[in-house]
């Protein structure tokens, strides 16, 4: 039962770190779109693309609490005191990426869409990096069982909650840039294609840059999650560096089906890693999914 | 480098208590969530009324209301998705205690939460792309699961609301700990059907005033057209069908909270000691040792209310049957007995209103025509949100100290952190800015509504713009 809860929970992360990832890396790339005659373009692209999908994706994090409160209540407080900071500038985050994006769709003048977007394009990046660092603190056993307080500094700013967050933002970045590509594909733009292209295989690169630190990191930081990186989740990295190259190669050529799915696959399989390798702790190295499961 | 910027988040700011900085920012966060709410649910209602007779009567005018509407209404969910999204986080940000304790029950209803308002999203969504996309009626239909998830959605979070009210359909182990959950038993709590019905008249309520209020303005500017008086005769319909019914339905609760809740019930009526004909006290205060002072009493009124059968001998239950720290404090008595009084006032004066124009459309077939009908209409959306924020007040006040009523305290379900009072100022002053920048995004949309002919067409909040929308087109 707690199993089946904790996959639940996993699969719904790694959703969250698709789905809400791909928005989230959409206002990096409008953040560096440059200013408003070169970042038009981009930008008309980068909102005809996560037009439609709304806040919605948030659907998932809050599925996530609820899952986690629910099913493993005394994790979520351990978590929650630990990781404040980190999850209050989440919050803060989101409240302001959502509300900016609506408000520079719904303004007029030139100077408060300028405003807008800035905060929706700075709040794109703060969220992931935070949610990063959350995960990279419970990774490397730095958030304690019981429903304690763990250290609230060196629980989010460590090397490996620090590596975290870049991977976060890097492969968020990635992806959405993929996405983007495909979507100027769609919309026969040339240009952004060639734009948007450049950038992934950029984003693509970084992350995979970052993702190798981070493995060098764990090994002395997070040695269980090294363990496990290099053992039995060992084919799920494979498989994400594979995805990951395969949808730069792509990329190449006009769209094309399953050149969406392959960074889907590389992040997805990039998560899943991270909840396989610290198998069967919920809290590594103190609190096992059956011990934290509630009594239903 | 590092630790300076952690060190500056967290160890610079005083070590302060957490449990009154945490009420104050669950409670600011709440009361910005809940105006947020009324638009959620009942606007997107009179949107498909307005865009019914659209298409009914082949109305232009209703159209035209409909299309703006629907624009207006993205902006404030697009707010009230992201200020509910907050929420979730202090939930265990705030609360980690109870969360850890309670979570298993107290999450069964947001469960169902997250999937109204996931279908909510996206049938907003598939609504406001639809007007240039899909036919008239396939389109309408298309928008009615908005009203429904809204309805489902808030009747689910005021279940968990509820719960805390009336915790049941969990065991406990003889050392309190959950062994056992009935989900059922946990979302249909003996508090649920009356308050989730209390919140989502309200909803109708409020909005209803609110969105009157808007085009009562812009009748006494002048603007006396067509367009003007539906927009307003829509609203301020549904506001006046919702309000006498919201009074019976608020008289059933209080009547449930008698029998359910009887120190909540001793604060909102004020009653120090148990006794029968009680007076209902028009404002006043409890001094600080226990006496009601001032105010104005109407004799036996709070018995008789209590239980009309037995009339003015009703026994009322007082605050001295609990010991002082199991229930509210002398200020916060004062407090919910204050906000009881705003809420029934005001509640009072609004159904008063709205016989006004009851009585001009049957005896005039018109709704009021006079400048002062229409200033009164502008003031009562202002004062519905007053009423639904004293309404708020009373139970969450009312509910003190407790936050799983006779189970677990406010006070043990806090978090340790002491820099709650850093968010709080943070978060208090963010929600300040979003409020006011709704307001003008508001604005500023129905300015240019008035000066572009074509705006109903152009683009939308979360919606593909017109330019990159075009060669999608020619794509597909």
């Amino acid at each position: 039962m707690s199993t089946a809860a904790a996959i639940i929970l996993f699969a719904a992360v790694t959703f969250y770190a698709i789905f809400g990832g791909a928005d989230f890396g959409a206002g990096f790339w409008d953040l560096t779109a440059g200013g408003d005659k070169r970042g038009e373009r981009p930008r008309e692209v980068i909102d005809h693309s996560i037009g439609p999908v709304w806040e919605a994706n948030h659907v998932w994090l809050i599925f996530i609490f609820v899952v986690l409160w629910t099913c493993f209540p005394e994790a979520y407080a351990s978590i929650t005191l630990t990781l404040f900071v980190p999850l209050t500038l989440a919050a803060l985050g989101i409240v302001l990426r959502g509300a900016s994006f609506a408000f520079r769709k719904a303004v007029f003048h030139n100077r408060a869409k300028r405003k807008f977007g800035a905060i929706f394009a700075v709040s794109s990046v703060l969220v992931p990096y935070c949610f990063g660092t959350i995960a990279g603190g419970i990774a490397s056993g730095r958030v304690p069982a019981g429903g304690q307080a763990g250290d609230p500094v060196n629980s989010w700013v460590n090397p490996t909650s620090i590596v975290a967050g870049l991977l976060a933002v890097s492969v968020t970045a990635y992806v959405a840039a993929v996405f983007l590509t495909w979507d100027a594909g769609r919309l026969s733009d040339d240009t952004m294609v060639a734009h948007f292209r450049i950038r992934a295989v950029a984003a693509g690169v970084v992350a995979g840059i970052v993702a190798f630190v981070g493995l060098l990191v764990a090994r002395n930081d997070a040695r269980y999650l090294f363990d496990g990186l290099t053992s039995r989740a060992l084919p799920l990295v494979v498989v994400s560096v594979v995805a990951g190259l395969g949808a730069l190669v792509l990329l190449r050529g006009r769209p094309r089906r399953g050149g969406r799915a392959a960074p889907v696959v590389a992040a997805g399989a990039l998560v899943l890693g991270w909840g396989v390798a610290q198998w069967d702790y919920l809290l590594p190295t103190t609190l096992t999914v059956s011990q934290a499961a509630a009594p239903t | 480098m590092m630790h300076v910027f952690g060190g500056l988040l967290i160890l610079v700011p005083m070590e302060v208590d957490p449990v009154p900085w945490a009420r104050a920012q669950m409670a600011f966060t709440l009361a910005f969530h809940i105006i947020l709410v009324p638009l959620g649910v009942s606007w997107a209602a009179m949107t498909l009324i307005a865009n019914y007779r659209a298409i009914r009567h082949g109305d232009r005018d209703a159209l035209r209301l409909a299309q703006r509407w629907s624009k207006y209404m993205a902006v404030t969910f697009a707010v009230g998705a992201v200020t509910g999204t907050v929420l979730s986080f202090e939930f265990g940000l705030l609360w980690p205690q109870f969360m850890g304790k309670w979570g298993e029950a107290f999450g069964v209803p947001f469960a169902f939460e997250g999937l109204f308002f996931f279908t909510e999203a996206i049938f907003i969504s598939i609504y406001i792309f639809g007007w240039r996309r899909l036919k008239p009626w396939p389109h309408f239909w298309t928008g009615v699961p908005i009203p429904v998830a809204g309805i489902f959605g808030s009747a689910s979070v005021v279940a968990a609301n509820a719960w805390m009210n009336s915790p049941q359909g969990v065991t406990l182990d003889s050392a309190g700990m959950i062994v056992d959950v009935d989900p059922v038993a946990v979302i249909f709590n003996d508090a649920m059907p009356l308050m989730a019905a209390h919140m989502i008249i309200a909803a109708y309520l409020v909005g209803g005033f609110l969105i009157a209020s808007v085009y009562a303005t812009g009748m006494l500017r002048g603007r006396r057209d067509r367009y003007h008086r539906l927009g307003f005769i829509i609203a301020f319909t549904v506001a006046a069908v919702a309000t006498p019914v919201q009074m019976g339905v608020g008289d059933g609760l209080a009547r449930w909270v008698y029998n359910n809740q009887p120190v909540k019930f001793a604060a909102i009526e004020m009653v120090p000691q148990t006794s029968s004909d009680v007076p209902e006290v028009l404002f006043g205060h409890l001094n600080s040792s226990e006496e009601v002072t001032g105010g104005i009493p109407i004799p036996g009124l709070a018995s008789w209310l209590s239980d009309p059968s037995t009339g003015r001998s009703t026994v009322v239950q007082g605050l001295d049957t609990v010991p002082a720290d199991q229930r509210p404090t002398i200020p916060e008595v004062n407090v919910v007995h204050l906000a009881w009084d705003i809420m029934v006032g005001l509640g009072t004066l609004l159904f008063l209103f709205t016989l006004w124009y009851w009585a001009s459309w049957i005896f005039r077939r018109d709704m009021p025509q006079s400048r002062w009908f229409l200033r009164c209409a502008v003031v009562a959306g202002f004062l519905a949100v007053v009423t639904l924020e004293a309404g708020w007040t009373v139970s969450e006040v009312g509910r003190q100290p407790w936050i799983v009523y006779n189970k677990m305290k406010v006070e043990d379900a806090a978090t340790t952190n002491t820099g709650v009072w850093l968010t709080f100022i943070v978060v208090a002053l963010l929600y300040v800015g979003l409020g006011i920048t709704t307001i003008l995004v508001l604005r500023g949309m129905s300015r240019r509504a008035r000066r572009e002919p074509r705006f109903e067409e152009t683009d939308v909040p979360y919606g593909p713009s017109e330019t990159a929308d075009r060669p999608q087109v020619r794509a597909g």
